[in-house]
């Protein structure tokens, strides 16, 4: 059991820009810590230094008390769980789960014991004296599981463990590995590009883009409190909607925001929260000068499907470009004005997350109820979030 | 096929043809027959003839039974030919599969990897025979004068009497490193591109789980990719138990040095005994069979996994 602390860390490969720069994060002792990010973003390379597989460029890594930049990997204490399992292909199960344990000279009835314990918290006890190659992905995810689990480590490392592995298979094993996290109250550092895996098995998510931290906190905090356009665009799914909008002061210090321009033109009145950020009421919120051109983003659970078109302040309208049916909801697909699209969002456009019963069809004109209060304002320059 | 169905009434179509299965094998027949007749003429044929000139005198005049095989295994200039063979083999085969695997794993980790790999796999274009007379430079003796031969020079440079490396004890070993010069190039690049079919992933869990570089390589790499091992180090044994050029080239089996190959050239068409040079060819065949069958065997193992 060990916290890890990144403190001023940098990778560079050559004369490039660095991969990671100024890295400083706190794993702490027991806690579930996701990276996640777009590919190439640093989350895998963060990883393998903590596994001693990466050197470090500049700054120091601390697993527990100690500076690790120069410890070898195996004199780390730390177990990895890799992308493609990388089970050794040559040996039996058993065998590859007690490698760790032989290579420290364990007395083999010890190594017996724990690699039975193991097998039996994963359920693969059956397959021990099979090679790795007679054994289905899930079987042998399972197995790599194992390998790390019989060593008891200080720090469980994992690599996008859940990618090879096909939809259901994934659902379950990753609420296996949260079981695990549970059972052994070991620190867990999980890399993944998958932000649903990030929500549902980090206790702290840190959200990584080009080398940089985005944003570090708990899964409900990010979804709430996005610090910019990139997390608030890459948590979520579907994602959030964004739009170019500018500011409208009313004179009775009402503050409207104004969507598309010239006949597609829309306004939406702000009210709660909102309204107190826009108006620069809410500490932090910088300049909300009449006119200002902000970007605005709406979760599209935050619209529901109004009867009435417009005139209340609350609603905008668009057309419907295609409805995904879910059984519990429908995504609705809308071509809305002044839509902006981000880098991170998976989907280009408008969504709208609506109930299951509303009669939506492609090519329809709607219109959407806004929570006006649960507004997301980014600035689009800096593109950081107006608290 | 095509003949029976354009015949064949639609009616009678599923029934077949009268006769198109044994035109179908008469088929077949045809297109393997030229290849079975070559394996009979150039392969089984001279296989057998041997056999029977193995029991032969030397003219092929009279029966003898097993007497030419008790000469090879009794006779003392047999014996050393014997014992000359099963050295070229421990020591061939166990220095270019080791010294390849060793400078493959090497090679792997310097900036220069592919013009170290050229260099060491260039012998390999050299023809025995001009590896021989090359080496026969290298280990030149005079008996008198000035020493021509790369190594004497070395050995004189330092103070040392000039050596006849050819003709003195440990001459065997001397042609050995020829042979090892050789096909090192040839065992290294084989080892080398199978290295680099183990994915790094399972290395780097290795060291993960506290394997050190020299344990990764015993218990991961070498297990991992031994079954290349396996057939380079049986194409050396089969390359080994034949060895001719070099020997013959630079010691012309003379010195202690002869071989199974040479010999059975010289008992042929020196002395042309036919009875003893057929039943060294046996006894060659016999000593390769087992290996063949090991590798092919291997082989079909190593299909059925896929």
């Amino acid at each position: 059991m060990a916290d890890v602390r990144f403190q001023h860390v940098y990778k560079r490969y050559g004369e490039n820009a660095p991969v990671i720069t100024d890295l400083n994060l706190e794993i702490e002792d027991h806690e579930f810590l996701v990276l996640v990010g777009p590919s190439g973003c640093g989350k895998s390379t963060a990883l393998r230094m903590i596994a001693g597989l990466e050197d470090i460029s500049e700054g120091e890594l601390f697993i527990g008390e100690r500076i690790v930049n120069d410890v070898a990997p195996k004199d780390r204490d730390i177990a990895m769980v890799f992308q493609n399992y990388a089970l050794y292909p040559h040996m039996t199960v058993f065998d590859n789960m007690a490698f760790a344990l032989k290579l420290r000279h364990t007395p083999a009835e010890e190594v017996g014991q724990r690699v039975e314990r193991a097998a039996q918290m994963l359920g693969i006890t059956p397959y021990l004296k099979r090679k790795p190659r007679e054994l289905s992905g899930g079987q042998r995810q399972r197995v790599a599981l194992g390998r790390a689990l019989v060593r008891d480590p200080q720090v469980f490392l994992l690599d996008e463990p859940l990618s090879n592995l096909d939809a259901k298979l994934r659902v379950q094993t990753r609420a296996e590995i949260s079981r695990l996290h549970q059972a052994t109250g070991t620190t867990f550092v999980y890399v993944t590009h998958d932000q649903v895996e990030a929500m549902t098995m980090g206790d702290r998510i840190a959200v990584l883009n080009a080398g940089l931290i985005q944003q570090l906190g708990t899964p409900q905090d990010l979804y709430d409190n996005p610090s910019n356009l990139f997390v608030a665009g890459f948590i979520g799914s579907p994602s959030m909607d964004f739009f170019e909008v500018k500011l409208h002061r009313k004179g009775d210090g009402h503050a409207e925001i104004i969507i598309g321009q010239g006949d597609e033109q829309q306004r939406l009145t702000l009210t709660g929260h909102a309204a107190d950020v826009a108006t620069g009421q809410a500490p932090g919120a910088g300049d909300t000068s009449d006119g200002r051109p902000l970007i605005v983003g709406i979760r599209p659970e935050d619209f529901t499907l109004n009867g009435a078109s417009g005139g209340d302040g609350q609603t905008i309208s668009g057309v419907v470009d295609v409805v995904e049916h879910l059984g519990n909801e429908q995504l609705v697909y809308v071509r809305l004005p002044g839509a902006y699209v981000p880098e991170a969002a998976e989907t280009k456009g408008s969504t709208a997350r609506l109930g299951p019963s509303e009669k939506v069809s492609p090519g329809d004109r709607i219109s959407l109820h806004v929570d006006t209060s649960r507004l997301h304002f980014f600035d689009p320059s800096t593109t950081k979030s107006l608290v | 096929m095509a003949i029976s169905t354009t015949r064949a009434p639609s009616t009678e179509s599923k029934t077949p043809f009268f006769g198109s299965k044994s035109r179908d094998k008469l088929i077949a027949w045809l297109w393997i027959g030229p290849a079975v007749a070559f394996v009979v003429v150039f392969l089984l044929y001279p296989v057998f003839d041997t056999l029977r000139t193995s029991f032969l005198n030397f003219d092929s005049s009279q029966f003898v039974g097993l007497d030419n095989f008790r000469h090879i295994f009794t006779d003392r200039s047999m014996l050393i030919v014997l014992r000359n063979n099963l050295l070229w083999l421990a020591l061939g085969t166990a220095l270019t599969v080791a010294l390849g695997l060793l400078i493959a794993v090497l090679v792997d980790r310097v900036r220069i990897e592919s013009f170290a790999k050229a260099a060491i796999f260039i012998p390999m274009a050299i023809s025995f025979v001009g590896a021989g007379v090359i080496w026969k430079f290298v280990y030149d003796y005079a008996a008198s004068g000035q020493q021509i031969g790369l190594f004497n020079a070395i050995v004189t440079r330092f103070g040392f009497a000039p050596q006849a490396w050819l003709v003195n004890g440990g001459n065997n070993i001397a042609l050995i490193v020829v042979y090892v010069w050789m096909w090192t190039g040839f065992c290294m690049v084989i080892l080398s591109a199978a290295l680099k079919g183990v994915p790094t992933d399972i290395l780097e869990a290795a060291r993960v789980d506290g394997a050190s570089e020299v344990a990764i390589f015993f218990r991961i790499i070498v297990p991992m990719i031994s079954p290349t091992i396996a057939v380079v180090a049986t194409t050396m044994i089969i390359n080994l138990l034949k060895i001719f050029d070099v020997v013959y080239v630079m010691t012309g089996g003379n010195y202690n040095t002869n071989v199974i190959a040479v010999e059975f050239y010289n008992q042929l068409l020196n002395f042309n005994d036919n009875g003893i040079s057929s039943a060294l060819a046996v006894v060659l065949l016999l000593a390769i069979v087992p290996v063949m069958i090991f590798n092919i065997r291997r082989f079909r193992a190593q299909e059925a996994t896929r």
